[in-house]
């Protein structure tokens, strides 16, 4: 018994960290050494054809993107080929300890930093010929250390919709739309009633930073040099909020039983959430018969503010076609592409040129776009990631916690990602 | 010199058996070598180096950085140290749970099906032992719906007048909320003051967040039935003359089981503890599909933080560290387990109790 005891151990053992380290080294990352080299030429191996991964939200977008790649194959003579994964991050990863990555991918702002230091990706920004059609916010977005890497693929801003009919139902008009923090604390308290809260949103720091931007604060400075986490106008922002929350008149959808604040939305849980452009997709679809509008946040002590979230084009520095594969990025950024996929999809052109074509096409939605002007980013450092889900696990907890101490502790771990 | 004196022994008639045994095992040894021995050493050695996820761990330009990502992990101070600390407690009051709650249910569900007076035995073993056999992707699905908001769990509880909480998103740890029902709502100073591993020992002491309860109640209900199969196997291996002795000896069914039946157990008992002590250490995809460690990191694991800091952060030095560190833990635990089933030599107390025994059935 003892003897079987032990090996029992062993293998038992063995099999733990065999379990947890066989993902770690991937499809066969092998002993194969020498890495491709970054900077000068493009490499153009036309003899390859191009793989496109993308993360995608559901069928629509797949056929969009298919089809965009496919037209653009044609008329490049070159192979391309769509793939959708279900782990975007993991196929990611394992394909580039692999160093066969796909050429062309979806790159969110949260992943840029750790695989640009790690030298994936190939810092093409510049060479793009739409360049300065991009919005500089965004451009910003997906700038790390100085280098533009890679084009914005669209783009989404937060602002405040309203169910009309809770709305009409409360005694409110168009001129009541909040404009000020005290107009919406007012309108909020006006459209709680027992079934309906005023005002639900995700308890996160990717909405309750909207308030923070209003008071003119942010998480980084522009650049994502310096730490600027528990800046007074954070700490103002994060303040009206835990008021917002005390008073009873904004829940977070979680405490009233929604998933996410399109969904106590949509529920009729609360009468406005703050959101994305993507909930359309979700009030079509899921909630066809609620009524609402979309308006412009409110402006708090520092003037109009959101945030935006958007994803690129990566393209990897270990393609073997990177010219062929720039060249798509091109025609997938253009604007006949982007508002062929806003039509198909609903995000929103990460271009300044399609702007007005887009608004006359959605005049509900303007706001959203609007938005892009005064919108910030979320910080462009590794591991910023996880200093935001720090403090997203915090902000749960903002009710009764302390605004001032749970920014102190982001602003010590967001300067430690510095040293 | 030596060689003609082995000579004979090889070219006897059992001259070829070492190099066929090596033979026969060879498919194995190369399976087990390419599959488990080389990646883990491979995971070793990204855990002592600066490799970042891009080409080959071997390349000329990973670096050996020593024990930098395990001091980062275990003495960094900083967000690395906070989080492995959090994702240990939660795992640590998980275990503590799970372990010897699925035990005592199982062997309690083995000894109901085990009798034979019990009327449909082989329906009650499915139904028991259903749950383990369904993916635990699907059970957490479920689970997620049973115990939303306004879900089944919560009416439930509302007929008897119980306001249920709000499970999954609920991050107050279970402990801390019995404290605050009398009134103690911040801990001692010494407690809150004190830190081990970047987070408070009152943090510590919070116990398992209310969304972690909900994934202890699922591992409680989906692995009993798998450990009940293995103790109904063994309860069907005891001899029934010993338990017949016992009887006559006088022994009344409580003590039976306690005195008999249980002692008789202990390999089993060993298996079925060291089996839900590794499972318990290495949750992950409950967390993974369920939570992502949400809210409030309360049902962070070592396991899933590991996988989070390799493939979401490029942090792979740190991810494999986490991976290592955790197989330590649980080879502890096992020893330590080991050393605490093993069998004694009954103790002096013990065995008056056995003595006394003719006395006073002889002073009846």
């Amino acid at each position: 018994m003892q003897r079987r005891n032990s090996r029992l151990l062993i293998g038992a053992g063995l099999t733990v960290v065999g379990a947890l380290t066989l993902s770690a080294c991937g499809s066969g990352s092998g002993f194969s050494s020498g890495s491709a080299t970054t900077g000068g030429e493009l490499t153009s191996d036309s003899s390859q054809g191009l793989s496109v991964l993308i993360g995608s939200s559901g069928d629509a977008e797949t056929a969009a993107v298919n089809a965009a790649v496919a037209a653009w194959a044609e008329t490049a003579g070159t192979k391309a080929e769509v793939s959708v994964a279900s782990d975007l991050n993991q196929q990611l990863a394992q394909g580039f300890a692999a160093q066969k990555p796909a050429d062309v991918f979806y790159l969110s702002t949260d992943a840029l930093a750790g695989y640009a230091s790690n030298g994936s990706l190939l810092a093409y920004g510049d060479d793009l010929a739409n360049k300065d059609d991009f919005y500089p916010s965004l451009v910003s977005a997906f700038t790390y250390d100085g280098d533009f890497y890679c084009a914005p693929k669209d783009f989404s801003t937060l602002q405040l919709l309203i169910n009309t009919d809770s709305w009409a139902k409360a005694g409110l008009t168009d001129s009541d739309i909040p404009t000020t923090w005290d107009e919406l604390a007012t309108v909020s308290a006006t459209l709680t009633t027992g079934s309906q809260v005023g005002l639900a949103l995700g308890s996160e720091y990717a909405r309750l930073g909207a308030f923070m931007a209003q008071a003119g604060g942010s998480l980084m400075n522009k650049d994502s040099t310096e730490a600027t986490a528990n800046s007074p106008e954070n700490v103002a922002g994060l303040e009206y909020a835990q008021t917002l929350l005390n008073d009873g008149v904004m829940s977070y959808a979680s405490e009233i039983g929604a998933g996410w604040g399109g969904e106590a939305f949509g529920k009729q849980l609360s009468a406005m959430t703050i959101e994305g452009n993507w909930i359309t997709g979700a009030m079509t679809n899921d909630f066809p018969d609620v009524n609402y509008t979309v308006a412009e946040l409110p402006a708090g002590p520092e003037g109009k503010g959101t945030l935006q979230f958007t994803n690129c084009w990566g393209i990897a520095a270990d393609s073997p076609n990177q010219t062929a594969a720039l060249d798509l990025v091109e025609q997938l950024t253009s604007k006949d592409a982007q508002l062929t996929f806003s039509e198909e999809f609903g995000p929103m052109p990460s271009i300044m040129s399609a702007a007005d074509e887009w608004k006359s096409a959605n005049p509900t939605l303007v706001p959203f776009l609007d938005g892009a002007e005064y919108a910030k980013g979320v910080p462009v450092v590794q591991g910023a990631a996880d200093v935001v889900s720090d403090l997203n696990a915090q902000l749960e907890s903002l009710k009764t916690g302390n605004a001032r101490a749970i920014l102190d502790s982001t602003q010590k771990n967001l300067e430690a990602l510095l040293k | 010199m030596s060689m003609p004196a082995r000579m004979p022994r090889r070219s006897g008639i059992r001259g070829g058996e070492a190099a066929s045994g090596w033979l026969f095992t060879a498919p194995m040894i190369i399976l087990l070598g390419m599959f488990l021995v080389i990646p883990v050493l491979m995971a070793l050695w990204v855990s002592f180096s600066d490799w970042n996820g891009r080409g080959s761990p071997f390349s000329g330009s990973v670096a050996f950085v020593g024990l930098d990502n395990y001091s980062a992990l275990v003495g960094g101070g900083g967000l690395a140290e906070q989080d492995f600390g959090t994702a240990l407690r939660n795992n640590a009051w998980y275990v503590l749970l799970v372990v010897p709650i699925q035990t005592m249910l199982s062997l309690f569900l083995a000894v109901l099906v085990n009798r034979q007076i019990l009327r449909g035995r082989g329906f009650f073993r499915t139904a028991f032992y259903f749950p383990s056999v369904t993916s635990s992707v699907a059970i957490t699905v479920l689970w997620l719906f049973l115990f939303s908001a306004s879900g089944a769990v919560n009416k439930l509880l509302s007929f008897i007048g119980v306001n249920g909480p709000n499970w999954f998103n609920d991050p107050s740890g279970v402990l801390h909320n019995i404290f605050g029902a009398f009134g103690v709502e911040t801990g001692p100073a010494a407690l809150t003051d004190n830190t081990f591993l970047g987070i408070s020992f009152w943090e510590w002491l919070a116990g398992p967040s209310v969304a972690m309860s909900a994934f202890i109640l699922m591992a409680v209900f989906t692995t009993s039935g798998t450990f009940m199969l293995l103790f109904i196997a063994a309860l069907q291996n005891l001899s029934g003359d010993v338990a017949e002795a016992a009887v006559m000896d006088g022994a009344n069914g409580w003590q039976r089981f306690w005195q008999v039946t249980l002692p008789q157990l202990r390999p089993t008992l060993f298996t079925v503890v060291t089996l839900g002590l590794i499972g318990a250490w290495q949750v992950f995809d409950q967390i993974y599909t369920g939570t992502q460690g949400g809210p409030g990191k309360t049902t962070l694991t070592p396991a899933y933080l590991s996988y989070q800091a390799a493939f979401t952060n490029q942090a792979w030095g740190q991810g494999a560290a986490i991976a290592f560190i955790l197989f330590v833990i649980i080879v502890v635990f096992t020893l330590f387990q080991r050393w605490l089933l093993v069998e004694r030599t009954v103790s002096a107390r013990r065995m008056r109790l056995y003595l006394q025994t003719p006395t006073s059935g002889g002073s009846k």
